[in-house]
């Protein structure tokens, strides 16, 4: 009897952690909101997106090996009332970008601040303070 | 002579000219002319105190910025936060279709990877859900006959009729308009009456049930027996509350306040509102390049 628990028990627990989630848009348990990452890297591209916006940049390391990294941030709404928009970023240009990574360890994570090359700070967070920053 | 000449031809030609404005009165008589002054308040350091009767038309926002009508955690009166006086009266029922219900958000929200809330297959959110859930800039217009609301979310419209006729009848089958027995709908079937110069109240029924849509983004349950009553109070110019009660015998054993004063204030006429959609093919490509890798365990690298 007892024979047979274990492996029962190793492949449900299997099933349920390789299992792919049939839905996977998400609330904020998947950061690590109390860990911000700075990093600098080229922008690849900008996704101007609905549920969520997603940058994606490649970082080169010290070892000289290129990660490809994906920040998101709200959606268009709420990145408009923050003052982004479409044109926000330019495919090849360097910026710096602040992020809470995700908690299982992949180059993911929900941005924080962007610097663009001319210095501008475009702040991630004030679209969900309430603020609203369109023209 | 010419006296005579001056007062036939003057008299006809003011009637001509005054009798449009005179009929157009009397074909709208609820459609006070728009007002000239564009911007009040903020624009002009003036207190606006004028309030249109019967008009709840123009562009609305939530007053207090415009994240306040997201309502993530549940309906905004009564939130899915495990605190005592946010309990919601359940039937048996009502528990178990709540059970059923896996929500990404709130206090009995699962894992990402386990929901099912049919928000993220880009379903018809419903009504009256569209007022629990990214209600953001919302445009209200407004004809002798009928009310329209178009929400910013998904952009979507409903109608609410103003024209005098009776609430349809819930009966086996559907809902009972004009003798004809109708298809439940996804934003129901409404009619408004104004009680008083500045507050309209609003009945709905006819809803889908349980199996097509929720209350709200806790995975509340609603059914096809719910019955809605907004109340829409201008309480001046340039502000608005909006109160929701929600009572559905099927899944509540009483009726209870989802939405309490909701406030909203009037914006710039001119103001083009952004759309904001649902579209099966980004959903598709965020959840492929960040939903589902973030959600899972250490090692599922994302395609590029």
């Amino acid at each position: 009897m007892r024979r047979n628990v274990i492996p029962t028990l190793i492949i449900v627990l299997g099933m349920v952690m390789f299992s792919a989630p049939l839905l996977a848009h998400h609330g904020t348990a998947a950061f690590e909101t109390d860990k911000k990452v700075t990093l600098r890297g080229t922008v690849t591209e900008w996704f101007w997106s609905n549920p969520h916006c997603l940058l994606r940049f490649d970082v080169k390391g010290d070892d000289g090996q290129v990660s490809h990294w994906i920040g998101e941030t709200q959606n268009p709404v709420t990145m408009t009332n923050a003052g982004w928009g479409k044109g926000s970023f330019k495919v090849g240009e360097e910026v710096t970008v602040v992020l809470y990574p995700v908690k299982n360890g992949l180059p993911l994570g929900r941005i924080v601040t962007a610097t663009l090359p001319n210095g501008t700070v475009l702040d991630a967070m004030k679209g969900l303070s309430g603020v609203r920053d369109y023209k | 002579m010419f006296y005579r000449f001056r007062v036939s031809f003057i008299l006809p030609v003011t009637a001509l000219i005054l009798s449009p404005l005179a009929v157009a009165q009397n074909q709208r008589p609820q459609q006070p002319a728009p007002a000239k002054e564009s911007k009040t308040g903020a624009s002009t350091g003036q207190k606006s105190t004028a309030v249109p009767p019967h008009d709840i038309s123009g562009t609305w926002e939530p007053a207090n910025g415009p994240q306040d009508g997201v309502q993530a955690d549940g309906v905004k009166a009564m939130p899915n936060d495990n605190k005592p006086q946010h309990q919601l009266p359940y039937t048996p029922y009502g528990e178990q279709v709540f059970k059923s219900h896996h929500a990404l958000e709130g206090a009995n929200a699962v894992l990402p990877g386990f929901y099912d809330d049919p928000r993220d297959k880009c379903e018809p959110l419903g009504f009256p859900r569209m007022n629990f859930y990214n209600l953001r800039e919302t445009q209200i217009l407004q004809t002798p006959y009928k009310i329209v609301m178009l929400y910013q979310y998904s952009t979507t419209w409903r109608v609410i009729w103003t024209d005098g006729r009776e609430l349809p009848k819930l009966v086996d089958g559907g809902v009972l308009v004009n003798k004809e027995i109708k298809e439940p709908r996804f934003y129901g079937y409404s009619v408004g009456k104004w009680v008083d110069d500045t507050t309209l109240v609003i009945d709905t029924i006819g809803m889908m049930g349980e199996d097509k849509v929720w209350l709200d983004t806790a995975g509340r349950p609603i059914s096809d027996q719910l019955h809605v009553q907004e109340t829409l109070h201008r309480v001046d110019r340039d502000h608005l509350e909006w109160s929701v009660t929600i009572d559905d015998p099927k899944m509540y054993t009483k009726p209870w306040v989802a939405m309490n004063k909701f406030p909203m204030k009037l914006e710039d006429p001119h103001r083009d509102v952004m759309e904001q959609y649902c579209s099966p093919s980004e959903m598709e490509r965020y959840n492929k390049l960040f939903g589902e890798p973030s959600s899972g365990p250490a090692g599922h690298a994302p395609e590029r």
